[in-house]
């Protein structure tokens, strides 16, 4: 008999139309690291703000035992009470307050006067965050450290609340491979201090390291559960308990076709950070895009690769860009967005809802902004013309919507990410730059991500993908460049390359620069 | 469509018909008298036309332009100052026109540009322009009689031969005026109204396309043809149809085409929804900010024409708060407090529902602070009504 430390047992939430969940049932085992796994949409999140307390007791049917006593929680006081501590996606930091102010919030470390006592609040957060490896002063605002470290700050916010089961929503997706193991290290870490977790994600190969056992949810049902207690689990099994069938191939099949041509190419590309005028993020880095071709950029997070495809892209980001730009074999000088566009060029951003979308519009609105002179005559818009190039990239992208004039804010990560393609393909571009294209999106509409990018270079356009995923670059990709601190390190034929061989260039670069100066 | 979102569609219109028939009864039945049913829209011109302008800088985020009402009186105070020392009506119209084209780009510009918060920047503009206004009037009332200058703003149309004007009665009692040239206008527009929506349902049939249910198009479309009319009836009744009114629509037509059909009227909801996105597709927001707000002045000094001729006369306290009834028209129509939607249809309802309100306790007699505090009230349960309905929490 097992000692479970939670025991979900037939939860079942109804939305006015949907059941998000039916009779779902998760077991976790004291002191284990729980793996929760499944599509968008499959109801991961909605079973975690139940048992958070985001959906109050009442508003689901079901039985939730902690430590073998039915618990019902109606907010998240009540659950943090018992040691329940959930970390969102989206991290809830405030980037004005220090890491200390923020560690405490809601429970503020205070005198019997109410008064806030600084000195304790300082150094109790500097303590807990020397538990999770955080070289920083508690009183560095969130906003001057990287994403990376905001997790670490979160955790150890966690911790200070005196936590017995961690929830983790997507930890890992907007950490590259090196921070995301480092964060990884440590939750196996604590577990040997005793602590248990839940950990929701996306990204296979952190279930198959870090798991003890492992949970999918398929439409809001439970699958199965299986044990990885080996840490040997067949990624293509989870995949198939997943999507429900066999995804035989991971990445869509195509014939390699790279033309002669060069359409872009780019030389001693230099760029300057925008703020910090002497700090350069680019140094003059240079490449070539074929027709027909699929460019990878690999590289640590830092590595300059969004901050170039941004500058590139109508001098978009950065100060004082120097070096020269080719299309199709002509120089140009993009002075912005807008001549970006007209130029060719696509870039499809890393953060959907913060620059890619406008959630509260429509589809279609979002469909045709780009390039909205396409649906229109003499600057009046054609509705007709509109709905209907809509209705047509809805069909192309097999986009999830009852109808276009639904807004985008509804819409699930996967079905985003396909509007903000369809927004990108309707303009009609001639290099679709890519910027982490598959982030926090489920296997299924990767796949559907990745067609659309063949269907791209098979027309004898190009496309250049920036990722953090090394094995969809290593799948996708003809070529793949990899940066390291601004500069290009190295260029492999995606034939000979490997995972090892790339990382190996990224930390030899790094190991070089540390020699040179030491 | 259900009954619910039928009434969540149309909660402004159903408030603006229960308050309507509030202070139709309230007033005795005096609020429906055609002088006052005329009067509505006349006395709230600046309220229609500046909200207009309003609602765009709404839309690019929820800000807000606080120097128009200083901005009517620099324009009323120049043209009434210009026609005072003997220049034409022209080129008093011009020269108001013109400050409001250089206060625009100033204001555009600022904010637009040099990325000055547009809450400071029109603050200061709004205690700039009025210092201006009073020292063009040397602090003093001028008042406003040049012929031409209110023939072309507060005059009503008379056409004779089709109006009975000032004509006696067999038995030699006076006749009351009939302005039947209001009502045939009325009439024919009814009728241009009815053949467009049939037209536009037709196209929408044959592009196979989001066709609208036949009851409810039809449906409205009665309604809208009945209130044509019956609005006509009542300036039939009362002097005909004033040529401010026709400025009125001709600026409220415009201004929903532009915000409903036009490449740039899309613009504004884009970066009032996200503008980094809208940055990165290749729109440049500084020149949206500077549209935004060049049209509120350029609205605002065109508005200060339009109540120097209504008025009569112009003092250095002229347009006082009117900037406020602007903004709150727009959000009493339901544009977000957040920026990235609203429609001209909408804060036209917002307007009207706020003269009326205004008009009915005129007529009832309720004092001034009672009003401010009614005023208030409606605002304030509007903006909560929509936010909490839907959910526009902005941060959600």
């Amino acid at each position: 008999m097992s000692d479970f430390i939670l025991e979900m047992e037939n939860i079942t939430k109804e939305y006015p139309g949907v059941k998000a969940l039916n009779n779902v049932n998760l077991q976790v085992e004291r002191g284990e690291i729980h793996a929760l796994v499944g599509e968008n949409g499959a109801g991961k999140s909605t079973l975690m703000n139940v048992l958070s307390g985001t959906i109050p007791f009442g508003q689901y049917t079901g039985d939730i035992k902690y430590n073998g006593s039915v618990c019902s929680f109606s907010n998240i006081k009540d659950s943090e009470a018992k040691g329940i501590v959930i970390i969102h996606q989206e991290l809830a930091l405030i980037p004005e307050l220090t890491i200390a102010e923020n560690m405490f919030l809601g429970n503020e470390r205070k005198n019997q006067f109410g008064k806030i006592d600084w000195a304790r609040t300082y150094s109790e957060a500097q303590k807990q965050m020397e538990r999770v490896g955080l070289k920083e002063k508690s009183d560095v605002l969130i906003k001057d450290i990287g994403t990376g470290k905001q997790q670490l700050v979160e955790i150890a916010k966690a911790l200070s609340k005196n936590v017995k089961l961690l929830i983790l929503d997507e930890p890992t997706s907007s950490l590259n491979e090196e921070d995301s193991k480092m964060l990884l290290d440590m939750l196996l870490a604590f577990k040997e201090e005793g602590l248990t977790s839940i950990i929701i994600t996306h990204k296979l190969n952190e279930v198959a390291y870090c798991a003890d056992n492992i949970t999918v949810l398929r439409d809001g049902s439970t699958i199965e559960t299986m044990s990885n207690a080996e840490h040997n689990i067949d990624e293509e099994r989870i995949i198939k308990g997943m999507v429900g069938r066999e995804l035989t191939n991971r990445f869509p099949s195509r014939e390699h076709n790279v033309g002669e041509e060069v359409i872009l190419e780019v030389k001693d590309w230099t760029v300057y950070h925008p703020v910090y005028t002497e700090k350069c993020v680019d140094n003059k880095v240079s490449f070539k895009v074929h027709k027909g071709e699929i460019v990878g950029f690999s590289g640590l997070q830092g590595a300059g690769r969004t901050e170039l495809a941004m500058s590139l892209f109508g001098k978009s980001y950065g100060s004082h860009i120097t070096g020269h730009e080719y299309i199709n074999g002509r120089e140009v000088h993009l002075k912005n967005e807008k001549d970006a566009i007209k130029h060719g060029l696509a870039y499809v951003t890393e953060d959907r809802k913060v620059n890619g979308l406008v959630l509260e519009d429509s589809i279609a609105w979002n469909t045709t902004m780009a390039k909205l002179e396409k649906v229109s005559q003499n600057g009046i818009i054609n509705v007709q013309e509109e709905n209907k190039a809509a209705e047509e990239y809805k069909k192309k992208m097999n986009t999830k919507t009852p109808s276009v004039q639904q807004a985008v804010g509804n819409l699930s990560g996967g079905n985003q990410q396909k509007v903000l393609l369809s927004k990108w393909m309707f303009a009609e571009p001639d290099v679709l730059i890519l910027d982490e294209p598959t982030r926090g999106i489920d296997v299924g509409a990767k796949y559907e991500i990745y067609c659309i990018m063949n269907d791209m270079v098979a027309q004898g356009k190009a496309v250049v993908m920036v990722s953090s995923e090394l094995p969809e670059l290593l799948g996708m990709c003809d070529r793949i460049y990899v940066m390291n601190e601004g500069s290009m390190v190295a260029e492999f034929d995606a034939k000979e390359a490997t995972q090892e061989k790339i990382m190996s260039a990224i930390l030899s670069t790094d190991n070089n620069r540390k020699e040179k100066t030491a | 469509m259900n009954i619910k979102a039928w009434i969540k569609k149309y909660t402004m219109v159903i408030a603006l018909v229960v308050v309507f028939i509030f202070f139709t009864i309230l007033t005795g039945g005096r609020l429906v008298l055609a002088q006052n049913v005329s009067n509505l829209l006349l006395q709230n011109a600046y309220v229609l036309v500046m909200a207009c302008g309003m609602l765009l800088c709404i839309l690019t985020g929820g800000n807000v332009d606080l120097s128009v009402g200083s901005t009517l009186c620099l324009s009323a105070a120049l043209s009434a100052k210009m026609l005072q020392t003997g220049h034409s009506a022209l080129t008093a119209i011009l020269v108001s026109v013109a400050v409001g084209i250089v206060i625009g780009c100033i204001q555009g510009f600022l904010i637009g540009y040099v990325h000055i918060p547009p809450f400071i920047c029109t603050l200061g503009g709004m205690f700039l322009y009025r210092g201006f206004a009073r020292v063009v009037l040397s602090s003093k009332t001028i008042a406003v009689t040049d012929d031409k200058f209110l023939k072309l703003f507060a005059d009503y149309i008379q056409i004779d031969g089709i109006d009975r004007i000032g004509q006696t009665a067999a038995d030699g009692s006076n006749l009351p005026n009939k302005f039947y040239s209001a009502l045939i206008v009325g009439i024919l527009i009814a009728i241009i109204v009815t053949v467009a929506t049939i037209m536009n349902r037709m196209k929408q049939k044959k592009s196979g396309y989001n066709v609208t249910k036949p009851f409810g198009t039809y449906f409205k479309l009665v309604i809208i043809d009945i209130l044509i009319i019956a609005y006509a009836y009542k300036l039939m009744n009362y002097k005909g149809i004033p040529v401010m009114l026709i400025w009125i629509l001709a600026i409220v037509l415009i201004f929903a085409f532009i915000t409903s059909s036009t490449v740039f009227g899309r613009y504004f909801y884009a970066v009032g929804g996200n503008e980094k996105a809208t940055k990165l597709s290749g729109i440049d927001p500084r020149k949206v900010y500077f549209v935004a707000y060049f049209l509120m002045s350029v609205l605002a000094a065109f508005s200060g024409l339009l109540m120097a001729s209504r008025i009569g006369s112009v003092d250095g306290n002229m347009g006082n708060s009117y900037e406020m009834d602007a903004i709150a028209s727009c959000f009493i129509g339901g544009a977000s407090a957040y920026g990235g939607s609203g429609t001209v249809p909408g804060i036209m309802i917002g307007a009207i529902l706020l003269g009326v309100i205004n008009q009915g306790m005129s007529i009832f007699g309720l004092s001034d602070m009672w009003q401010y505090v009614v005023k208030g009230g409606v605002l304030l349960a509007a903006v909560v009504f929509d936010v909490v309905s839907n959910h526009k929490t902005g941060k959600s």
